[in-house]
């Protein structure tokens, strides 16, 4: 591209190059910087302010060592796996519905896309109230006459995650579909007739023919997808506060804990960088794939 | 493609089962319920006083409406000794929102566009560590951004929670006009050079007018995003300045006596009103912005 | 700033005593009804002064508020002042030297020879420096418990914690909670603390919290605590709330029979108009020793270059500490004053058998002045899940409270 434009390449790069200062610096001073500030920092007994006084890898043993934090990557792995698959096949499978030349197309789909437009916080109070027992679905229910009828996510250990999971679903899903809707609308129309033609049902067509097609919006909304997972904190401060007990405890909170309640920096700090490296692990093979790929495509 | 069917034939007559619609519209309806559900028991609990809440049903519509608890909400509402409700908020997040919406889509945009069409050494591995800044726990940042923002003396001030916004939504916006610019046809580029326009000749007069949707996309981002923001809002400012978030909880948490849901329902739906109003407005554009734009990889 | 403040002024017609009015931002998180009714009472003796209260209450307890109260110091723009809760949490801001020192006017006003008991000054005090003011004396050691509840049951309002658990069958009977827990970290390792003063001792406390003893923590008499702990937790399995505030307010409705909750829940029930001996009963030491602790709030003061701000800030501390404010405040808040000095009449039933032992001297010094926050917010995990997890057995629980009392510091 550029590189092929022999003459005046350094003069123009160069004003390339201070147009992407902002976000040079960023890179540098920010993600990196920072970055590296707090990794040199979990190797230290910093507690309330930040000190230099190295220990080794004492914060990563203890880290290792509480029930709490293995809760956490527990309850963040069952959660990251369920929004991820689910948003997907939601949006998907909406999308495919509004597809299909329904009437009331816009209608349906600012109903699925506003909840995007509130914060978590919001959510999640809006949330916690209709699944609290007393107040919401199961009295209401209850009332109706069922009144075995138990249905109280938030106050059950063993699946308050997944009760918190209906939230993030109903947040975020809108936004997955939109974008699914955008890509299905970008395939061609003689696709449909052709498969048509050949007497392919229209769930084959979707899973082997449309799916693969639309590779690129599945990297965009993946991409979204996990980097809210990793950092979902707002939303159980809102709906839980990781309770009942600790079942519901992510590692963002774990963090935030350590850091300000426990005022243990280095412990926060460690948790930290455990959570980037379970980050890297997830995302290297993507961006070996997203950009290998592309240089051996171009 | 694994198989590629392409057998021009005439179209087969398709007949539509009612069974088929039955399903489809009842499916949608279900759907449409379950994300409308949250809202409705929002707006309803909003307009009824605390007796009839403490009676019960929280889906069933106020017997009495009013509409005490959004003036309350509004501007009366107590945070310890402040009871001025959520009125003070709300100009701050405005206050806030411009200049990081305006700021933060400019740099994005630029960037997109230098890393397109003027590529130099390095450019793709500061976009690779800007993407994965994305995946970055806000939490790692936190405290070393508090003693960068002190250095800046911004600690505390508008600006530097500004600043904050900005940088946190670079590496989103920068992807995504980053995958528009380069659905850009590359001729139009090369001729604009050939004629000899400069970095910022391409951009003003070309690639902008280009990426009107685009922009319409990154703003209702941003707009939402900043808006929705309480981390940042909570940590990096002081009372003066809070957000409309960090009054909300404030109001939402501080609970003399009893919960007033009424009250704490109104002010939810003052705080997402602006978004929502935004996402009801330009919907169509949003969607339209997503098809030109985000979907290219 | 200065715009607004003299049209005030001239709006005012305040005259001379505008002309040294400075503002001072106070944060807290005092934010439920009796909370925010005592720190009223700070606003208005500190205005009477000439100067401006900005308050700066952040919701959401402690845990929400001290992170961002933190982050604010060590930002550079700190506010002007600032509650801690007294003991160790705002330690290492003070020896990096954030904090104002307030010697001078602590010695001028004699606050050594004021203050009671002497170990709440001690705690603002570093290398012979005070560096805070303590405002308010808050014990843990009550159990509060609604008269509705056990008459809907049928039965005697309990004298002690034995009483307290034989009647739990006859109030779960009746559909109500026996004993209310908001399920928090800081509530349930509190009510763990109280139970453990009644059941296991002082001495054994003692052992535990003050010389960290890991031999004390794992003692049979230890274990008696945890099953105490255990049947305690089987009586709160019902209750469904997060807040403390939330939890008393079922005991002021007589939803629930009793709430193990600092004596902070005392403003709860004035703010309803309950009235002690009556609606409702408290017994100290959960009835079994007549002993509280002492720990409380206290105010800290960050450096500030601005020579007003910190002659304003020295008379905020010394306001907070005067007789008249000290009474104000500690009435509406139902905490105990910091003042051996003063006479309280007005104080209510609880309110003066709180008095009376700390007169006779049965006192304790609270955990955040004995262990750091680290170690407390790792015993408040413990407890919450232990709390919440009915499948964790006691010997689990006393085995990860050994470990954490032998890395305590």
């Amino acid at each position: 591209m550029a590189q092929s434009v022999r003459p005046n390449t350094l003069f123009r790069n160069l004003n390339a190059k201070i147009a992407a200062m902002p976000m040079i610096i960023t890179v540098l001073v920010i993600f990196v910087g920072c970055t590296i500030w707090t990794v040199v920092h979990s190797f230290t007994k910093s507690r309330m302010l930040p000190k230099l006084e190295f220990v080794g890898f004492d914060q990563y043993e203890r880290l290792w060592g509480t029930s709490r934090w293995l809760i956490s990557i527990e309850n963040l792995f069952i959660y990251g796996a369920c929004s991820l698959v689910l948003s997907l096949v939601i949006g998907f499978i909406l999308a495919a519905l509004l597809d299909q030349k329904i009437r009331f197309e816009n209608t349906l789909r600012s109903i699925i896309l506003f909840p995007f437009a509130l914060s978590f916080v919001v959510t999640g109070l809006i949330w916690q109230w209709i699944l609290n027992p007393d107040l919401g679905i199961q009295s209401v229910v209850r009332d109706l006459g069922w009144t075995s009828f138990a249905f109280d996510p938030l106050y059950n250990p063993d699946i308050v995650i997944y009760g918190v999971l209906i939230a993030g679903i109903w947040q975020g899903s809108g936004l997955i579909m939109v974008l699914m809707l955008a890509g299905l609308r970008g395939i061609d129309e003689d696709i449909w007739n052709a498969s048509r033609i050949d007497g392919i049902p229209k769930w084959k067509t979707y899973l082997f023919i449309v799916i693969p097609m639309m590779k690129p919006v599945f990297v965009t909304a993946i991409v979204l997808i996990t980097s809210g997972i990793v950092k979902v904190y707002d939303l159980i401060i809102a709906q839980t506060g990781g309770g009942p007990g600790i079942a519901s405890e992510v590692p963002a909170k774990y963090v935030m804990d350590s850091m300000f309640l426990k005022q243990n920096l280095g412990q926060g700090f460690a948790a930290s960088t455990m959570m980037l490296l379970c980050v890297l692990i997830i995302i290297i093979p993507y961006a070996y794939l997203e950009f290998g790929g592309r240089r051996n495509g171009k | 493609m694994a198989n590629n069917p392409i057998i021009p034939n005439g179209p087969k007559p398709k007949s539509i089962f009612t069974t088929r619609n039955i399903l489809l519209y009842g499916t949608l309806l279900i759907v449409a319920i379950y994300y409308i559900l949250p809202l409705y028991v929002m707006i309803v609990t909003s307009l009824k006083g605390m007796p009839e809440i403490r009676l019960g049903n929280i889906f069933a519509p106020p017997l009495e409406v009013t509409f005490e608890p959004w003036v309350k909400a509004w501007s009366t509402a107590c945070t310890g000794l402040n009871c001025d409700g959520l009125s003070r908020g709300f100009w701050n997040s405005v206050q806030i929102l411009i200049p990081s919406v305006f700021l933060s889509i400019v740099i994005a945009s630029v960037n997109g566009y230098a890393l397109v069409n003027w590529k130099f050494k390095g450019s793709e591995i500061f976009f690779a560590v800007l993407l994965f800044g994305a995946f970055i726990p806000y939490q790692v940042m936190i405290y070393p951004i508090v003693i960068l923002l002190r250095e800046m003396g911004l600690m505390g001030s508008l600006w530097g929670l500004v600043l904050v916004h900005t940088v946190f939504g670079m590496p989103i916006l920068t992807l995504l006009f980053r995958n528009y610019f380069s659905s850009v046809p590359e001729e139009l580029f090369k001729a604009a050079r050939i004629d000899g326009a400069g970095f910022w000749g391409i951009y003003f007069h070309i690639m902008l007018p280009m990426a009107i949707p685009i922009f319409v996309v990154a703003m209702i981002l941003q707009v939402t995003g900043i808006w929705n923001d309480f981390l940042f809002g909570v940590i990096y400012t002081k009372p003066d300045i809070y957000p409309m978030t960090v009054q909300l909880n404030n109001i939402v948490n501080s609970v003399q006596g009893v919960k007033e849901y009424n009250v704490n329902m109104a002010a939810t739906l003052l705080t997402g009103l602006v978004p929502l109003i935004l996402y009801f407005v330009s919907g169509k554009l949003f969607v339209r912005g997503i098809a030109a734009g985000a979907v290219k990889g | 700033m200065t715009m607004i403040k003299s049209l005030l002024c001239a709006g005012a017609l305040l005259g001379a005593t505008c002309a040294s009015a400075t503002e001072l931002e106070v944060t807290h998180w005092w934010t439920s009804g009796g909370e925010a009714a005592a720190v009223a009472e700070f606003a208005k003796a500190f205005d009477a002064t000439g100067n401006k209260w900005v308050d700066g209450a952040i919701a959401g307890s402690g845990g929400i508020a001290r992170p961002i109260i933190v982050s604010r110091i060590i930002g550079g723009d700190p506010m002007h002042a600032t509650q801690f809760n007294h003991g160790r949490q705002a330690e290492e801001l003070v020896e990096a030297g954030l904090m104002l020192d307030l010697t001078d006017i602590a010695t001028a006003e004699g606050w050594a020879d004021i203050v009671y008991p002497k170990g709440l000054l001690d705690s603002c005090t570093l290398d012979g420096k005070i560096y805070c003011v303590p405002v308010n004396i808050h014990s843990w050691q009550w159990i509060w418990l609604s008269h509705k509840a056990y008459k809907d049951a049928g039965v005697a309002v309990p004298t002690n914690w034995d009483e307290f658990v034989a009647a739990a069958p006859a109030l779960e009977a009746a559909g109500k909670v026996p004993l209310v827990v908001g399920q928090q970290g800081w509530q349930t390792s509190g009510a763990f603390g109280v139970i453990n003063i009644a059941v296991g001792g002082v001495d054994l406390w003692k052992k535990i919290n003050i010389d960290k003893s890991a031999e004390a923590a794992a003692s049979p008499e230890m274990t008696k605590v945890f099953e105490a702990a255990d049947a305690a937790r089987k009586m709160s399995k019902n209750s469904k709330v997060g807040d403390w505030n939330l939890a008393t307010a079922m005991v002021i409705r007589g939803e629930a029979g009793g709430q193990i909750m600092g004596d902070w829940a005392q403003g709860e029930f004035s703010v309803a108009n309950q009235v002690a001996g009556k609606d409702y009963s408290c017994l100290p030491g959960l009835g079994v020793n007549q002993v509280i602790s002492t720990g409380g709030d206290a105010f800290y003061f960050p450096k500030n270059k601005d020579p007003e701000i910190t002659k304003a800030q020295k008379q905020l501390a010394s306001v907070m500490l005067s007789k008249a404010t000290q009474v104000a405040f500690n009435l509406k808040k139902g905490s105990l004053p910091v003042r051996g000095d003063i006479d309280i009449s007005a104080a209510n039933d609880c309110m003066k058998k709180g008095l009376k032992i700390l007169a006779d001297g049965g006192i304790l010094p609270s955990g955040d002045q004995l262990l750091s926050a680290d170690t407390t917010g790792q015993i408040e995990d413990l407890f919450v899940e232990f709390w919440n997890d009915p499948s964790m057995d006691i010997t689990t629980a006393q085995a990860r409270y050994v470990k954490l009392i032998k890395l305590a510091d």
